[in-house]
């Protein structure tokens, strides 16, 4: 037998249970704050552990085979443990052209990750994204929150720098 | 009607169809997958592509789904245009690209909708030459096997089992060419009617569990077209044979019953007529001395010369078995092998459905109801079918809305999407939980004279001239006039309620609530269910009777010493009456000869035992809740690879018997003879003769193959005994061939079909080809005969009884039935034991809080005379002062309703 997902010990925090159903009332139906609970959890604890399903379910009174639908659609909800840091690395077509490749080398250089890994500190995660919305400052790249275009493959060190 | 133009033909089509169904009603081949008839379009797969002109002047046209085109007047459309086809083919293409292309070793493989497809629409050379996506496959219970790597993203599976069945276990993760169709975590399906994923998948991602140790190919196997015995029912399956064994229960498209749908007993509770331990010899028990079947004549005529013979039947065997029975005996000592509270139950029932003011709703026709009230019936375990039926009743709300809206019923998202969850109300006041309570409007649980009171306060508030039930909480006084408002407000209003409490006062509230009905001059229908799948046929058997025939009257004459000798008829008495009275009655008489096809307690006391057939093995006729007389037929003959075998219908043995007896040559010699005879007893039963077409009945002069035309092995599959290849065996009593030779197509008028089968159609989407229109009904008419749907009368109000009070220190025995273990023959099959529950006694959180004890705890406690210990199930939602016992599970004494639980207590450890 091969478990693809655990499910026990898992339990949302009070603050997650709260957050998540004050969100709840905002809908007439409690399933269309399915995507905002799982960004709760997501919030707290930097991804969604296998366990959210049956406990956002729960709250939601949805199955949870339904919450899990909808945290394995969505790229950014994060179904594995990352890092302090997310890098979101444009790849979209615009940013290739203008040059997204030498931004990857130089990351891997500095960091060791190629896209999908976390460093052994923990301290990054590097991710593909398809268009930031950036496509007139190529090529672009997020940090967390805050977004850099015309990012060049030597400045990449400075930026990382800012978080520790 | 619309007039629509397919490559330059005129054809007369429903407008209100889309183009797909419209092409596969006139019997033009359209590829798809993701449509299926009783889960409408999504346009999902982009497989049904056709051409469509804005006139007969277009010639370019443009690709349309058809599956999401409506069948407007005047739509020109090609099939065959090029560009379609083109289309379609590179549609294939992709589906298949991550496809495993493992048909050799995939179970699907021969009646696979995908294979078939992929035929049809010529994709025949692979260019992907890459690797392919996997996925890890998940343990799904002993029901379905799951391979995810061959699926194609249909979208049926979870389509089916969530918005049909009401599933909430299997889900689709993942996005783009990543999506896994499965349960969060490995686990047993939870659903009832998972069974169903096996065919409504058109690949091999869910396949039959059961059939997976003794595989073969459809093709290889021989069919029938039979009458699932699970329950009353009466669903239609066609079991598959190879080399002696069942090896697999597919659905049979009845329109009128099960169309598309059975449960997971009826397709994985077959194993019963596969066991080692079945008699196969007639058996002088107390020797252990087999012997054939004139020696086992001449031992029966002996022992039963010259003494009074009692003759008990059985509500799981067939009218032909019990009438020959009762032919053996005589009438006035033919017993119908059923507890006297329960055959009182069911002889209300036959009264109210056969007279009563409302006319009976087939299975099909309860899914176009708009309101329901479920009176005291759990149906998922008692009718599991019926629930299923229920569910596509509440969801009936969608498609109205829908329709107001301008939107198509096939129109499946836009469908749904309008609904946002509104459903026709459905009404459940049971015993405890049901799993159908997700779609009532609301749900009630009470004792069973309080569902009775609550029955009659609902009749009482649809008609004031019904009896008021006096002393009734305003609680419930509320809810039974809510129940009456939205029964009154619906178009066609469907009661159900049924026998399964053993509650005679719940059945007569519901004869109540009919006639309130039909004095409002409502359009409603009732269906009432009762327990095994030929109880109402002992019914109607014994419908002109007014002596006692029950099984306590039976054994009670034998107490008595009234009678010498004993013929019991596939029963078991243990299963019917407490152990005593039935071992007094069988030591109190001389000679008992049992046929039956398991071993039974029963057949364990006589002294000469007759191998009769199981389904599988005999033909016979079946009475379903509904009143449908409905025929199942033979599917293999055991002796042909066993001579040793000498297994024998019921009737057959009874007959035999009585003409050894009486010294006459046998007089029926075939199935329509027995049914005929059978058929003369009472005027309701006249019309089985029309169940199904008789033995003579051909097409083109052929008689019909119960085996596929490429059926193989057949020279060798019986070289371990000659070389020399026998005739086949003869069928005297059937159209049908032990043969692929015979008639199997679909273009010829025939109502009894073994396998679904026609050219380029090898799934069970092959019933395309046999419907008038696609989901609609069978063209030569759907099986079986309905014998309720005679003149109407009025019915005598019932007074309601009195509240229910247990007296102090007792607690009601209340029979808890499970759809996996409380019916006798499927619960000795492997993968059904599997899923059954451990016996348990059940108690209200409250009580089990008085008492001090928690779930789990081993309690004692006195029942009748027996003395058990029994783990306890605390439950939510049981009333209080009854205590749940599961029926017929191994343990469990046979259940009445009067029956009381007293001295309950922790049993010390």
């Amino acid at each position: 037998m091969t478990t693809l997902i655990k499910t026990d010990r898992f339990t949302l925090s009070d603050a997650e249970r709260a957050a998540i159903e004050q969100e709840m009332h905002h809908y007439e139906d409690p399933r269309a704050a399915s995507i905002e609970a799982l960004k709760i959890v997501q919030q707290q604890r930097g991804w969604v552990p296998d366990g959210a399903a049956d406990a956002i379910g729960e709250i939601l009174g949805i199955p949870a085979s339904d919450v899990e639908g909808v945290a394995t659609f969505y790229s950014q909800i994060f179904r594995q443990p990352v890092g302090r840091h997310i890098i979101r690395v444009c790849d979209s077509m615009t940013c290739y052209i203008g040059g997204h490749e030498s931004i990857l080398d130089s990351i891997q250089g500095q960091l060791g990750i190629g896209p999908g890994q976390t460093t052994a500190d923990n301290r990054f995660t590097l991710l593909p994204v398809c268009c930031l919305g950036n496509c007139d400052k190529a090529p672009a790249l997020m940090i967390d929150d805050d977004t850099f275009g015309d990012v060049s493959a030597d400045g990449v060190a400075a930026l990382l720098e800012a978080y520790p | 009607m619309a007039t629509i133009h397919v490559d330059g033909k005129q054809y007369e089509v429903d407008g209100a169809d889309n183009l797909l169904q419209a092409c596969l009603s006139l019997g033009l081949d359209v590829p798809y997958f993701c449509w299926h008839p009783a889960l409408g379009s999504v346009g999902a797969c982009r497989q049904c592509a056709v051409k469509q002109y804005s006139d007969e002047n277009d010639t370019r046209g443009r690709l349309v789904m058809s599956c999401m085109t409506p069948a407007t007047d005047n739509s020109w459309i090609s099939i065959d245009d090029e560009e379609a086809k083109a289309f379609r083919a590179s549609v294939i293409e992709w589906l298949m690209i991550n496809h495993p292309h493992d048909c050799p070793v995939c179970e699907e493989g021969g009646h696979c909708h995908l294979q078939d497809m992929t035929v049809m629409t010529g994709h025949n050379q692979r260019r992907y030459r890459f690797s392919k996506r996997t996925h890890v496959n998940q343990e799904l219970g002993p029901f379905i096997a799951h391979e995810m790597n061959r699926c194609i993203a249909c979208y049926r599976c979870v389509r089916y089992y969530k918005d049909y069945a009401g599933g909430t276990d299997l889900g689709v993760f993942g996005a783009n060419d990543q999506v896994y169709f499965g349960r969060v975590e490995d686990g047993t399906l939870e659903s009832e009617f998972s069974g169903n994923l096996t065919e409504v998948c058109p690949t091999g991602v869910f396949t039959d569990k059961t059939h997976s140790e003794r595989y073969n190919r459809k093709w290889d196997m021989q069919f029938a077209p039979s009458i699932c015995h699970g329950c009353a029912s009466g669903c239609n399956t066609s079991p598959g044979e190879r080399y002696g064994e069942i090896r697999r229960i597919e659905n049979r498209f009845n329109g009128s019953v099960n169309h598309y749908f059975l449960c997971d007993r009826g397709r994985f509770g077959y194993g019963y007529v596969n066991r080692e331990d079945r008699p196969r010899q007639p058996i002088v028990q107390r020797s252990k001395l087999t012997m054939g079947i004139d020696a086992a004549l001449d031992q029966a005529a002996g022992l039963l010369n010259r003494r009074r013979i009692i003759g008990i039947g059985s509500p799981r065997a067939s009218l032909e078995s019990n009438f020959a029975l009762r032919e053996l005996v005589g009438a006035e000592d033919f017993f119908s092998g059923i507890a006297r509270e329960e055959l009182d139950n069911i002889q209300l029932v036959r009264q109210i459905l056969q007279d009563g003011p409302l006319p009976v709703a087939s299975i099909r026709d309860m899914e176009a109801h708009d309101a329901v009230f479920v009176l005291g019936e759990d149906l998922t375990q008692t009718a599991a079918r019926i629930a299923l039926a229920l569910r596509q009743a509440a969801r009936g709300k969608a498609t109205e809305l829908a329709k107001a809206a301008g939107i198509q019923d096939w129109h499946q998202a836009a469908v749904q999407n309008i609904a946002q969850g509104a459903q026709n109300p459905v009404f459940i006041a049971s015993l405890d939980s049901t799993r159908l309570d997700d779609i009532a409007a609301e749900s009630v649980h009470a004792a069973p004279d309080d569902l009775a009171r609550l029955g009659c306060a609902v009749a009482h508030a649809i008609d004031p001239s019904a009896p008021a039930v006096a002393g009734l909480e305003s609680e419930a006084a509320e809810l039974a006039e809510r129940i009456a408002q939205a029964l009154l407000a619906a178009k066609r209003p469907l009661l159900v309620s049924g026998a399964s409490l053993g509650s005679r006062a719940i059945i007569e509230a519901a004869a109540n609530i009919a006639q309130a009905l039909k004095n409002r001059q409502k359009n409603a229908s009732i269906s009432l269910v009762v327990p095994e799948a030929n109880s109402m046929g002992m019914a109607m058997l014994l419908a002109g009777e007014s002596a006692d025939k029950s099984v306590e009257a039976a054994l009670a004459a034998l107490s008595a010493g009234q009678y010498d000798a004993l013929v019991v008829l596939e029963n078991d008495l243990y299963r019917r009456a407490d152990k005593a009275s039935v071992d007094a009655a069988l030591a109190a008489v001389g000679v008992i000869i049992a046929a039956d096809h398991q071993q039974t307690p029963t057949t364990d006391r006589a002294h000469l035992l007759l191998p009769a057939s199981s389904f599988a093995e005999g033909d016979g006729t079946l009475v379903s809740q509904e009143g449908r007389a409905q025929r199942f037929f033979q599917v293999f003959d055991p002796s042909y690879y066993k001579p040793e075998v000498l297994i024998r219908e019921g009737w057959r043995w009874m007959h035999a018997l009585r003409s050894t007896l009486l010294g006459q040559p046998v007089d029926w010699t075939t199935l329509d003879q027995v049914t005929a005879a059978c058929a003369q007893v009472h005027p309701r039963l006249a019309p089985i003769t029309e169940a199904a077409p008789d033995a003579g009945f051909r097409i083109r002069g052929l008689k019909l193959a119960r085996s596929p035309h490429r059926y193989s092995g057949r020279t060798a599959m019986r070289a371990n005994l000659s070389v020399h290849e026998p005739r086949q065996p003869q069928d005297p009593d059937s159209a049908f061939a032990f043969s692929m030779e015979g008639y199997a197509g679909s273009r010829e008028q025939r109502q009894q079909v073994p396998f679904a089968w026609s050219p380029g159609w090898n799934s069970p989407q092959a019933w395309n080809k046999f419907q008038d229109e696609v989901g609609g009904h069978l063209r030569s008419g759907d099986p079986g005969v309905r014998l309720f749907d005679g003149a109407r009368m009025d019915l005598h109000w019932t007074a309601p009884p009195a509240a229910f009070a247990p007296a102090q220190g007792t607690w009601q025995v209340v029979a808890l039935h499970h759809l996996f273990g409380s019916e006798e023959n499927s619960s000795r099959a492997a993968p059904i034991q599997e899923r059954m529950p451990q016996p348990y006694i059940a108690l209200a959180e409250a009580e089990a809080a008085r008492l001090g004890v928690n779930e789990g705890a081993l309690l004692g406690f006195t029942l009748g005379t027996e003395v058990l210990q029994l783990p306890l199930r605390i439950s939510a939602d049981l009333p209080l002062g009854v205590a749940g016992l599961p029926a017929g599970l191994p343990s469990i004494p046979p259940l009445t309703s009067n029956a009381v639980v007293t001295e309950l207590r922790e049993a010390a450890q």
